[in-house]
């Protein structure tokens, strides 16, 4: 399709200079929003950004290469969370109760241990019901549409074991309280938040550079672009799929468990809940690219706290609604790609 | 086991299966015959089920509502020695869907399948938050359970569910013929070409974002009164029960369980899923405090709805019974035919 581009357009999204683009434009909109907002609410809403961003990198990973709107993500967090439950409540027992955390942390290392442990099995089974349905699916060749669908109904099942194996009860993992630390024009942030964000950054500059550096990332963005011609070239696309989905929940169980220290409480509706913030960061920052997410869910956490000194903090999570639709119409290939 | 009970357990079977009935229908004007992947289901519900609610129900006292401030009393206002106010309510209700439908629509059916349902799942959370939040519209989360009875007068309260039923399943009825009518036209035709192939469809010189928009707002209609007829049915609303799982979700399982593409079966599965949702009801729980290796059972019908959705698209994509399935091999017989191919070849 020809699209008319004026000069300025062609230049802003030219590839060579848009990551210096992107980094001007955000530290103005940031500028500006510290000159018409709270900081506090500001402060708060990067670090509500930084959780946001751990289930959207992993949701974008999915999106971008098996190319259907995965539901079952929100569900893939909440069932991490609830292993690492397990981990610490049943495994563990009550041996920590009068431990003091880790440093400024209110957790303390059986949590360490429960993440690796949470993100292999969530790992294992979302490779487990791709061989199960969604790899029957591609074989027929069906639509994203119905694999869309069948990803709600493992939405709905996956809930329902939460809900069963541990009730409807909120739950929470053991912890220690910790003090906040105090900044000037009373920002106060959580030291677990900080834990969140240092987790999240490296994350996705992990995958950014397995995805640029990496055979296996180099065959993942093959099959992203084209998989008949990625299966041409040699590439195993079936164990390029396997391999996403791994990586995709492991990393949704990741976000799990942070979501559930950050908000000290674990819900069997946690996950699905944040399922419009996450699908609006990743299609915000372009479907594929981690940096994008990372940058989409900043925004959208930023938009959702800062929305509530404007508005009733009750619509919080329309506004993220709101952005998603907004980008939708009007740049629906997100902000960092260029529409290639 | 006493007849009456049998009566009054199947006439309240009837009236929430029927009712969901009416939901599948309009969700297969949706999907069934249109192809619009549309999650937002419960949005048109909640709409359909206030906007009946609220124009009914008396204009609430001050003196025991703090900020809850309109009723719209037609229940008072029409009464015309027959209960018309109740078809004025549906008629409300379809309306507004249906100009919901339309401004969402323009906002939304041109985006790619995937972005079209991320979209109407969030106007549906939008419609609920709306509801929850703006109390003096329709009272919050206390909900609204002042709505008048149809026909309420006619019977002793305890025949009501009984008589409420044979109205569902009127509507139910009169929604069917008007629906098949509308999809065995020429218009139900291009609606079918668009859901297989969009591009031919427009090629062949439709308007296809025309046809789109009008089968999208002929279903939020539907929907519309789907919600009024629930109003009346549970007589207590609040914005609890449009939530994602009750208010979409289910109501997708039952349509592809039934078969899409087909209005009889998207009414069937209407009724064999509730069927087994309220079948389940009595599995005893553990009252929400299970801990790890102690199942709590009652969840488990909620796992069955998802299964059954899995399954149904792994085995039997057509569902009970179904269109996709005849049309796609009539289309490639045709296909093959014209080009003089053998489809053995291909």
């Amino acid at each position: 399709m020809l699209i008319h581009k004026d000069k300025l357009t062609e230049y802003m999204i030219s590839n060579k200079y848009q990551p210096a683009v992107i980094f001007i434009t955000s530290l103005l909109a940031l500028a500006l929003l510290f000159w018409v907002a709270d900081p506090a609410l500001i402060v708060n809403g990067i670090l509500l950004g930084f959780v946001f961003a751990l289930g959207a990198i992993g949701l974008s990973l999915i999106y971008g290469i098996l190319k259907f709107a995965h539901m079952a993500h929100g569900d893939f967090m909440t069932f991490g969370a609830y292993l690492a439950f397990f981990v610490v409540s049943t495994i563990f027992g009550n041996k920590i109760i009068d431990s003091d955390g880790i440093g400024p942390f209110t957790f303390d290392y059986p949590i360490l241990i429960a993440i690796p442990i949470s993100m292999i099995i969530v790992g294992l089974v979302s490779v487990l019901l791709d061989f199960v349905i969604y790899r029957r699916l591609r074989m027929k060749r069906s639509n994203v549409v119905v694999m869309s669908m069948a990803s709600l109904g493992v939405a709905i099942a996956l809930r329902a074991v939460v809900r069963m194996l541990w009730g409807t009860q909120p739950e929470h993992y053991p912890r220690v309280s910790k003090m906040f630390y105090q900044l000037p024009l009373e920002i106060r942030i959580p030291p677990d938040n900080i834990f969140v964000a240092a987790i999240s950054i490296i994350l996705v500059i992990g995958l950014y550079f397995f995805l640029k550096k990496t055979r296996a990332g180099k065959a993942m963005r093959a099959t992203s672009d084209n998989p008949d011609l990625a299966k041409a070239c040699g590439i195993n696309t079936e164990r390029v799929v396997q391999g996403t989905w791994f990586l995709g929940s492991a990393m949704a169980a990741t976000a799990g468990v942070l979501l559930a220290i950050s908000q000290a409480q674990l819900l069997p509706f946690m996950g699905w809940k944040l399922i419009i913030p996450l699908f609006a960061a990743v299609i915000l920052g372009g479907i594929g690219s981690p940096m994008g997410a990372l940058i989409g869910a900043l925004i959208v956490g930023l938009a959702m706290e800062v929305s509530t000194g404007f508005i009733s903090p009750a619509y919080k999570p329309a506004i993220a609604f709101l952005i998603l639709l907004l980008v939708l119409i009007v740049r629906p290939q997100g902000i960092i790609k260029s529409g290639n | 086991m006493d007849i009456s009970n049998v009566l009054i357990y199947l006439s309240g079977f009837i009236i929430l299966a029927g009712i969901y009935g009416i939901f599948s229908l309009g969700l297969n004007v949706h999907w069934g015959f249109t192809g619009l992947f549309n999650i937002g289901v419960a949005g048109f519900f909640a709409l359909g089920a206030y906007t009946a609610a609220i124009l009914t129900s008396q204009t609430p006292d001050p003196q025991l509502f703090e900020d809850h401030l309109f009723g719209g009393n037609l229940a008072q206002l029409l009464d015309f020695g027959f209960d018309f106010w109740f078809f004025v309510g549906l008629a409300a209700s379809a309306i507004v869907c249906a100009v919901a439908a339309l401004i969402v629509g323009v906002i939304t059916l041109r985006l790619r399948d995937d972005y079209l349902a991320i979209s109407t799942l969030g106007i549906a959370e939008g419609v609920r938050l709306t509801f929850l939040n703006e109390s003096w519209l329709a009272n919050g989360n206390r909900g609204l359970y002042r709505i008048p009875k149809f026909l309420g007068d006619l019977v002793s309260p305890s025949n009501y569910d009984l008589l409420y039923a044979l109205t569902v399943l009127l509507v139910l009825a009169v929604l069917y013929f008007i629906i098949q009518r509308a999809v065995n036209s020429p218009w139900g035709r291009v609606l079918r070409a668009i859901r297989e192939d969009e591009m031919t469809a427009a090629a062949s010189g439709k308007n296809v974002a025309r046809f789109k928009i009008e089968a999208f707002m002929l279903g939020a209609a539907v929907m519309g009164v789907g919600g009024a007829v629930y109003t009346h049915g549970v007589r207590f609303i609040d914005p609890f029960a449009f939530e994602p799982f009750m208010g979409t979700f289910v109501i997708w399982v039952m349509l592809i369980i039934g078969g899409s593409g087909r209005n009889i079966g998207a009414i069937l599965g209407a009724f064999i899923v509730w069927g087994i949702w309220s079948g389940t009801q009595f599995i005893p729980g553990s009252g929400g405090e299970a801990r790890f290796l102690h199942f709590d059972l009652a969840n488990i019908r909620y796992f069955l709805i998802g299964a059954l959705l899995i399954i149904t698209i792994l085995i039997k994509p057509d569902g009970v019974i179904g269109e996709f399935a005849r049309i796609h091999t009539a289309i490639r017989r045709l296909r093959y035919r014209n080009l003089e191919h053998n489809p053995e070849e291909d």
